[in-house]
């Protein structure tokens, strides 16, 4: 692999733990589903350029599942449902944002020194992208714990699923199989969770998790 | 005959999600109540036809001494689950609490879940074994929500998280994997089976191999219900309907546990490598040790018994993570037996709540007057679960007891004494279930009890006499899990 190649990959996968930094801090729903349209777009053009370089065109489909399914369908549709319920107010956080982007420079520190040190003698590529792809899904944990809202944690979910696509393709000639089941089981947990929305709606009038923090047959 | 001896590990795999196909299509509960169990017989017969004909490991399915344990433990339970839901969800019906456009959908989800867990048994590739526990996983989602009350959803939505981000985890240590076995073995879908990873494990970076166990034992131990990762277990347990809860407790647990057992035989076959044992023996007691204690606090019948699930798999972790000959057999064993004993008390709770009307432990009482065959049943489920002789448990206990006593007694201390504790919570609540002053109910239950007292009379004989083929059997496959 080329150094200009090499560099360029990095670019791709350094965007992408930029973009799910920048969804940290989104506290506005419409913001939230923009940026992550972007975090799909940075994916998908991170694993066209895998396809390239590895010269493997199945990649390719990879790259368009991200970039129309991730980066269009699912926020047109989530735009909607939010729009419908009526909930594009201000996300409420469980912790502030500053101390939510030092947690987040903390976590991209510690992928790094628990995946650089240790695969040392696997190839360079493979090690660096695992480490930002190790961030990616370390930050989509991190907003999943701090988000009390239903469509926040779904993003959350999504944008690790992101990561692990990205260290999917970064692991030379990984095969497709894989890919495909990764994007299929989106496709089911999309629906899951689109039914959980509706339902959460139908009874509750919110999509709020903390309003389901409720009776659990365990008061005395 | 031969030809499907020689398939039998495709149908084990093609009976139920040709039969969830069906299932989704069909009206009418009574026929599709039949039908399901009809598939899981079948599934039944093909899982033991997979003892005498073993088909040669191809390249996405593999059969071999570990995993057909697992299987027909499965098709076993999955069988009389079957007949104790058919009898269940005719209650639900007359109650209301399910309409039969939801019972539909359950029947094929029940046979979508068997295809799922089979699938991910059998798989002879790390990826297809992550996409069926991913499978198996969203499907038991679906049917914990399935009452829609706010509780079954707040248990679901719970379960749907902690079980992504533990699903996620592991894929993380699938990818890992892979990155590992690609150099040695070359890319593509070779270097994913399970065939090859084992057979050139040695050659292996050690380094990378610490750092996707790692990942893999949090991933898949989420599933296992191990703490610290165990939140989602006692709801989705509580909120679900009753054969869900037996399924998942006795089956998917065991599931999640097989894939950690896998990746444990590959880092056994590597010098290099940190030994995974110690961080398997540390779950293990911690989640007993917390299960133990949170075993007094428990004022809702099945939330309870999910933690003694909770307690139990931790015992089972403890045993694989000693390791050596006898823990391991005692270890499968013990698991069998969990199963087998958590499914009949679900079972049993399963009716008595319906009967009841309640899930309080304070609600339900004396019930062995009231209602005399389930009361005495589910007595006689928490003496085994419990672990008193002459039952399985208590042996299986008893080897793991006394064969960490040889190797490390501290350890032994710690382990009984979290037994002990659970042993003493789970008296103390069914001494008031069991034989308080009568309370509720006395209508007659309409009760299946067949599938409950056929468990118990196999843990019972399981705890006095073992048959030699079925030792031979376990103690070849401890041999194998190193």
């Amino acid at each position: 692999m080329g150094k200009l190649e090499f560099d360029i990959a990095h670019l791709f996968s350094g965007g992408l733990v930029l973009m799910s930094l920048l969804l940290l801090y989104q506290d506005r729903m419409f913001s939230l589903l923009r940026f992550f349209a972007g975090h799909a777009v940075v994916l998908s053009l991170a694993v066209a350029w895998q396809a390239f370089i590895q010269d493997k065109p199945e990649l390719y489909i990879t790259a368009v599942i991200a970039l129309v399914f991730k980066g269009i369908v699912i926020p047109v549709v989530l735009y909607r449902i939010v729009v419908r319920l009526g909930i594009h107010r201000e996300l409420e956080t469980v912790v502030g944002v500053g101390l939510t982007m030092l947690a987040g420079m903390g976590l991209i520190g510690l992928a790094l020194v628990v995946i650089l040190p240790l695969t040392a003698a696997a190839d360079p590529f493979a090690r660096e992208d695992l480490a930002f792809a190790l961030s990616v899904v370390l930050l989509g944990l991190l907003m999943m714990i701090t988000r009390r809202n239903a469509v926040s944690q779904v993003i959350g979910f999504m944008s690790i699923e992101n990561g692990l696509v990205l260290a999917a393709t970064g692991a030379k000639g990984m095969p497709l199989v894989v890919e495909i089941s990764v994007a299929f089981s989106i496709l089911i947990a999309f629906i899951v969770i689109g039914v959980f929305l509706f339902r959460i709606r139908e009874r509750f009038d919110t999509v709020d998790i903390s309003a389901l923090h409720g009776a659990r047959g365990e008061q005395p | 005959m031969s030809w499907l001896l020689a398939h039998a590990s495709a149908l084990v795999l093609a009976i139920p999600a040709a039969s969830a196909a069906l299932l989704a299509l069909l009206p009418g509960y009574r026929v599709t109540a039949r039908l399901n169990v009809a598939a899981t017989f079948l599934t039944l017969l093909a899982a033991i036809a997979l003892l005498f004909a073993r088909p040669a490991p191809g390249q996405f399915l593999l059969v071999d001494d570990l995993n057909v344990v697992f299987v027909l433990l499965n098709a076993f339970v999955g069988f009389t689950t079957s007949v104790f839901s058919a009898s269940y969800i005719g209650h639900e019906l007359e109650t209301g609490r399910l309409t039969p456009p939801y019972l539909r959908f359950y029947h094929a989800m029940y046979q979508v879940l068997m295809f799922g867990m089979n699938l991910s048994l059998l798989a002879n590739n790390v990826g297809l074994m992550w996409v069926a526990i991913e499978l198996a996983t969203l499907t038991t989602v679906m049917m914990v929500g399935i009452y829609r009350t706010h509780e079954a959803l707040e248990a679901a939505w719970k379960y749907f998280i902690l079980g992504s981000v533990g699903i996620a985890l592991a894929l993380f240590g699938t990818i890992i994997v892979y990155v590992a076995a690609q150099p040695v073995v070359g890319p593509g879908l070779d270097a994913m089976a399970w065939t090859n990873l084992i057979m050139h494990g040695a050659r292996f970076d050690p380094a990378l191999l610490n750092l996707a166990f790692v990942f893999l034992l949090l991933g898949y131990g989420t599933k296992v219900g191990l703490a610290p990762l165990h939140a989602w277990l006692p709801d989705a347990h509580a909120e679900g309907p009753t054969p869900i809860s037996a399924v998942l407790s006795g089956l998917l647990l065991n599931v999640a546990l097989h894939a950690v057992l896998r990746y444990k035989m590959l880092m056994a076959t590597n010098a290099g490598v940190l030994a995974p044992g110690p961080m398997m023996v540390t779950m293990g007691l911690v989640s007993l040790i917390f299960a133990a204690f949170m075993l007094y606090k428990r004022r809702d019948i099945k939330r309870m018994f999910a933690y003694s699930s909770i307690e139990h798999m931790g015992i089972i972790t403890f045993a694989f993570g000693m390791g050596g000959a006898l823990a391991n057999f005692a270890g499968l064993l013990h698991m069998t037996m969990h199963s087998l004993t958590k499914s009949a008390i679900f079972f049993a709770v399963g009716h008595v709540a319906q009967v009841k009307g309640t899930q309080r432990i304070s609600e339900i009482r004396g019930l062995t007057v009231t209602h005399p065959l389930l009361g005495w049943g589910l007595v006689l489920g928490v003496i085994a679960i419990a672990g008193l002789p002459p039952l399985g448990i208590f042996m299986t206990e008893f080897i793991i007891v006394s064969s960490t006593f040889a190797r490390d007694p501290l350890l032994a201390i710690v382990l009984v004494v979290g037994i002990l504790i659970a042993f003493a919570a789970l008296f103390l609540r069914l001494n008031g279930v069991a034989f308080g002053e009568p309370l509720g109910s006395t209508e007659p239950a309409k009760a299946s009890y067949v599938p409950m007292f056929a468990h118990l009379a196999l843990v019972l004989t399981a705890g006095l006499y073992l048959p030699g083929p079925l030792v031979a059997w376990f103690e070849n496959v401890a041999k194998l899990l190193g």
